[in-house]
C-alpha cells in the first residue's frame, strides 16, 4: 500500500509585514522621544515611590545642588518674556539675537550681570561643570526671587495659567539650602510645589 | 512572499544566452530583530526618562491670620526630628514632656513600623476616623534632602492623614543632642 506522503512545507516565514510594522513603530517612537537636554548642574535626585509624572507645560524647575541654585522654565516664549522683565528690572539691554539664544537655554545659574557672557557661549561651553556659579539668593541680593516673579508674570500673560514650581534637589544637599528655596517660594505665597524624585519600588 | 515575480513575461524563445536570474528574496530575520531591539530601547527610554513629581503643600505662613493656626491635641501629634547620619528621633505629644522619645532609622523596619503603630493607636484613642494621627516633620540643619524626601515618602506609604513640615525649635535640638544624633 502506497504511503500518503505529506508534502514538506518550508519553515521560512514571510517577514515583510512584520518588518513593516516593526519599522513603523520604531519611527513613531523615535519621533515622539524627546531628546534629553544636557544639564549644567547634574544632580542625583533621591528616590521615592510616588508615580505622578511631572507636567510638561507651565512649569519652572529650581535645581539645587552643591550649594548652587539654577533656574529653568519651560517654553521659549515664556523665557523671552521673562528675560524682558528682568532686563527692565536691572536696566539691561538685550538684542533680538540674544533673546533668541536665551530662549533655548533649558536651565541656567548665573547672576544677572553675567547673563550676557552666558548667552554668548555655545551650548557645550555653557554646560561645563563649575562655569555657572548659581543664582544669588541671599537676602541682600535676591535675584532668584526676581526670576521667579518674572516667570510667573510671563506665564500668566502668555498662557493665562499659574506657573507651577518643582524643586530638583541633590540627595546629599543639606536641608538649610532647600529651606532657603522653599522660603523664597513661600514668601511669594506659593505653598504648593513638587519635589522631583526618581522611581523606587515600594517595599511593602 | 518577499520576492518579486521573477518569471519572464512571455515565452520567448530567442537563441540568446540569458544569465540565470537570481532570487530577490532577502532574509529579513536579522533586520526584524534589530528593529524590535530599537523599539524596545525607545519605548523604555521615553517612559522612564520622565521624572516623578512628589507634590508637597506647605502650611500657610501668613502671620496676620491667627485663625489659620490650628490647635492640635497632644495625644494625636507625633513629631519626627531628622538628625545627622540618616538618623531619626520621634516622640509623641509636646517637647516639654515628650512621650516615648525614640531614636530610629529610615525604612521599613525603622520609622514605618512606629508610624503604622501610632496610626492605629490614635484611631483607637479618638474613635473618630476624621481625627487621625498628625505628624510634624522637623528637619534639622544636619539632615539632607534625601532624608526629607524619604520621610515624605514614608508619609505617602503609610497613609498618614495629616502631616506638615515645621521649623525645628531649640528644645528639640537639645533633645537630639542628648540622644547623640545632633552634634
Amino acid at each position: 500500500m502506497p504511503k500518503v506522503k505529506v508534502p514538506r512545507k518550508s519553515t521560512a516565514i514571510d517577514m515583510t509585514a512584520m518588518c513593516d510594522v516593526a519599522f513603523l513603530l520604531l519611527t513613531f517612537f523615535i519621533l515622539t522621544a524627546t531628546a534629553r537636554q544636557p544639564e549644567p548642574l547634574p544632580v542625583d535626585t533621591p528616590a521615592s515611590t510616588v508615580k505622578i509624572k511631572l507636567p510638561e507645560t507651565d512649569i519652572a524647575t529650581l535645581t539645587v545642588g552643591q550649594g548652587k541654585i539654577f533656574f529653568g522654565v519651560k517654553g521659549q516664549q515664556i523665557r523671552i518674556n521673562m528675560l524682558d522683565r528682568i532686563a527692565q528690572k536691572y536696566n539691561l539691554q538685550f538684542t533680538e539675537d540674544e533673546k533668541r539664544r536665551f530662549s533655548v537655554i533649558e536651565s541656567f545659574g548665573v547672576p544677572v550681570g553675567n547673563l550676557k557672557q552666558l548667552i554668548a557661549l555655545s551650548g557645550d561651553e555653557r554646560n561645563q561643570p563649575g562655569l555657572q556659579i548659581g543664582i544669588p539668593a541671599d537676602s541682600t541680593d535676591n535675584q532668584l526671587n526676581e526670576w521667579i516673579l518674572a516667570a510667573r508674570y510671563a506665564t500668566k500673560e502668555l498662557n493665562n495659567a499659574d506657573l507651577r514650581f518643582s524643586i530638583k534637589g541633590d540627595s546629599r544637599e543639606e536641608y538649610p539650602e532647600i529651606k532657603k528655596v522653599i522660603d523664597i517660594l513661600q514668601k511669594q505665597n506659593i505653598n504648593k510645589f513638587s519635589l522631583i524624585t526618581s522611581l523606587r519600588q515600594a517595599e511593602q | 512572499m518577499a520576492e518579486l515575480d521573477t518569471s519572464s513575461g512571455g515565452g520567448k524563445k530567442g537563441g540568446k544566452v540569458r544569465s540565470k536570474k537570481q532570487s530577490t528574496r532577502v532574509d529579513l530575520t536579522a533586520m526584524v530583530d534589530l528593529a524590535f531591539l530599537l523599539i524596545t530601547f525607545f519605548m523604555l527610554t521615553t517612559t522612564l526618562a520622565k521624572p516623578q513629581a512628589m507634590d508637597l503643600a506647605m502650611p500657610d505662613k501668613d502671620k496676620d491670620k491667627p485663625e489659620s493656626k490650628l490647635e492640635i491635641a497632644d495625644n494625636r501629634t507625633m513629631t519626627i526630628l531628622l538628625g545627622q547620619n540618616n538618623r531619626i528621633e520621634w516622640y509623641m505629644g509636646l517637647v516639654d514632656n515628650p512621650k516615648t522619645p525614640t531614636v530610629d532609622n529610615y525604612g521599613r523596619n525603622g520609622i514605618r513600623k512606629a508610624i503604622i503603630e501610632k496610626i492605629k493607636e490614635v484611631r483607637g484613642i479618638t474613635g473618630d476616623p476624621k481625627k487621625g494621627l498628625i505628624v510634624l516633620i522637623k528637619p534639622s540643619k544636619k539632615s539632607n534632602y534625601r532624608n526629607l524626601v524619604d520621610i515624605l515618602d514614608e508619609m505617602k506609604i503609610t497613609g498618614v492623614p495629616t502631616y506638615a513640615i515645621v521649623d525645628i525649635t531649640n528644645p528639640e535640638i537639645e533633645l537630639m543632642k542628648r540622644d547623640g544624633i545632633y552634634e
